[in-house]
């Protein structure tokens, strides 16, 4: 069990996300960086679809109710467990009765904290993923507040508390973290419409920078910079929306749709970010400055096969 | 690769995915085919197809990467779209042969006018009807669940009638209660939840569109049919 005593600004439950469902309007949710919540399931001995919280720009302060195996994996934040500064992306043993506080985050957004067992919350068609303006999944549809208490599931490995601390210390090698960057250059293919701008329109949405908006959060990151121009219809007849997908509605200003996103959407949409490249847009901040590159078809299946293959068990 | 500019055509949509699109309309006709192509995919699936999306007029196919090479689920996409509509019946015809979707009819009681449809007044006199008239009119098609979208379980319905066509309203309201019945444009449909909304709502039902507390959390799915009936709050029995 973890006690909440202070919840830090957003924090949710999240696992890999409640697939299938779109055709019914339900977002995929789940984590918005895949690669650090994989990371740190996969450092405690979880499957990749354990619930993990998901803690954005400010971290909670927690007390362990008993002996676990946590790690901590995405943004860097300053954390001491027992009073003792712990490392990202390793596995730490926390004796129970301890304390888990995070301190200043020195990079990214979002980090994932992991128990071995997992969180575990009433599921929610075949998730525990909170869906914030659903009101459904993780803890009761919200984000973490003080006083609540997060059940912790059983060991995979059915590890007793020795073996727990025996393979405390695992390390997330560089190797398979994503090239996280305050100014990241995001890999995208043109399309599905992106013959609704002309041809100078789009090369200038490729030349810019585009900084992130206030208005950014798990359904869509806004951006400010150069106004994408449509060169006919402003709307399209309404279709599916990918996580990563580009929307231009008419004031030009692109919207990149993440895991919350509505599930069809009638803006065009003129790109859609490679999945490989989400996390390190997911680790970005209000008034980060992003770039855009065009890929090939056949880049970003490869790009992205290596980065999904990064996460499998080895 | 190449793709064809006429319809139908398969647009890839990110490194995993592609569209299928039949047109570019809001049209029955082009949704019955892109039930038509869905309801095939989940009777019979593809390798490596994780999920799909039907929308008014295509299809959201989105595969795994680490289990399926894109090529082949192209060419796998081709060759179901092919054999689903090489061989389509004349155009007259279509409508019945074409199977749509699932064959279900929902029947959907209405409270409209007054507390629960505050708009029907104004709905009426844009069409320059009675407000009786609008509910006879809203209460005979059978109507085509297109998709669902926007928020958890919202039907997007086809076929309302002409008459009844009444633009948004200019400024949309911050809370529409779950279960309100609005037109927008040629389009009606049912909140699934209390969200904000424009559209010019007319009634309200007591069936819960979306409930994540009912073991079937969806009323409808994409391909339904839907008949609305007007009902008096007294009469009706609360849907559960």
């Amino acid at each position: 069990m973890l006690q909440v005593l202070e919840p830090g600004a957003l924090t949710t439950v999240q696992d890999r996300g409640r697939s299938g469902w779109a055709r019914y309007g339900i977002p995929e949710s789940g984590p918005m960086d895949r690669a650090a919540f994989t990371a740190a399931n996969r450092l405690v001995g979880n499957g990749p679809d354990a619930g993990a919280l998901e803690i954005t720009l400010t971290g909670p302060l927690l007390w362990a109710g008993h002996d676990m195996l946590i790690a901590i994996c995405g943004a860097d934040f300053q954390v001491w467990i027992g009073g003792v500064a712990a490392p990202g992306w390793y596995s730490v043993f926390v004796r129970g009765g301890s304390l888990i506080r995070f301190g200043v985050r020195r990079a990214g957004a979002r980090a994932y904290l992991a128990v071995a067992g997992g969180i575990v919350v009433p599921s929610f068609l075949n998730s525990v993923s909170t869906f914030l303006s659903g009101r459904f999944g993780g803890l009761k549809g919200r984000a973490l507040q003080t006083g609540d208490q997060l059940e912790t599931g059983v060991d995979p490995l059915r590890r007793r508390a020795h073996e727990l601390w025996a393979d405390a210390g695992e390390r997330w090698p560089e190797t398979r973290r994503p090239a996280y960057s305050g100014t990241p250059e995001l890999r995208i293919l043109l399309g599905p419409q992106a013959s609704y701008f002309a041809s100078d329109a789009v090369q200038g949405f490729l030349d810019a920078p585009y900084r992130l908006s206030h208005a950014s959060d798990r359904m869509g990151i806004r951006l400010e910079g150069p106004v994408v121009r449509h060169s006919g219809p402003t709307g399209i007849v309404s279709d599916g929306v990918l996580t990563g997908s580009i929307q231009i509605p008419p004031d030009g200003h692109p919207i990149v749709m993440m895991v919350d996103h509505q599930t069809t959407g009638g803006y065009p949409k003129i790109a859609t970010v490679i999945q490989a490249d989400l996390p390190l847009l997911a680790q970005c901040l209000p008034g980060d400055s992003i770039r855009f590159r065009a890929v090939t078809l056949a880049e970003a299946r490869a790009a992205s096969t290596i980065f999904l293959k990064r996460l499998q068990p080895w | 690769m190449t793709y064809p500019s006429t319809y139908p055509r398969i647009l890839p949509n990110g490194e995993a995915a592609f569209t299928v699109e039949f047109g570019d309309a809001v049209d029955a006709e082009l949704n019955r085919r892109v039930h038509a192509l869905d309801g095939s995919l989940q009777q019979h699936p593809l390798p490596g197809v994780v999920e799909c999306v039907p929308t008014y007029r295509s299809l959201l196919v989105r595969y795994d990467l680490l289990a399926a090479e894109g090529d082949l689920v192209l060419a796998a996409l081709w060759e179901r779209v092919v054999q689903l509509f090489a061989t389509a019946p004349p155009p007259e015809t279509r409508g019945e042969t074409i199977a749509s979707g699932s064959g279900r009819l929902i029947e959907i009681p209405v409270y409209y006018g007054g507390e629960f449809g505050r708009d029907l007044p104004d709905v009426a006199a844009h069409c320059g009807l009675e407000p009786e008239e609008v509910i006879r009119l809203h209460t005979q098609p059978l109507y085509q669940v297109a998709m669902l979208g926007f928020a958890p379980g919202f039907a997007y319905l086809l076929n309302l009638p002409e008459s009844l066509a009444t633009p948004r309203l200019a400024t949309p309201r911050l809370r529409v209660q779950a279960g309100s019945v609005g037109i927008a444009g040629n389009q009606t449909g049912v909140y699934a939840l209390s969200t904000p909304g424009g559209w010019r709502i007319i009634g309200r039902t007591d069936l819960r569109l979306f409930d994540p507390a009912r073991c079937a959390p969806f009323l409808v799915r994409a391909g339904d049919q839907i008949r609305f009936i007007a009902a008096q709050p007294d009469e009706h029995v609360t849907g559960s």
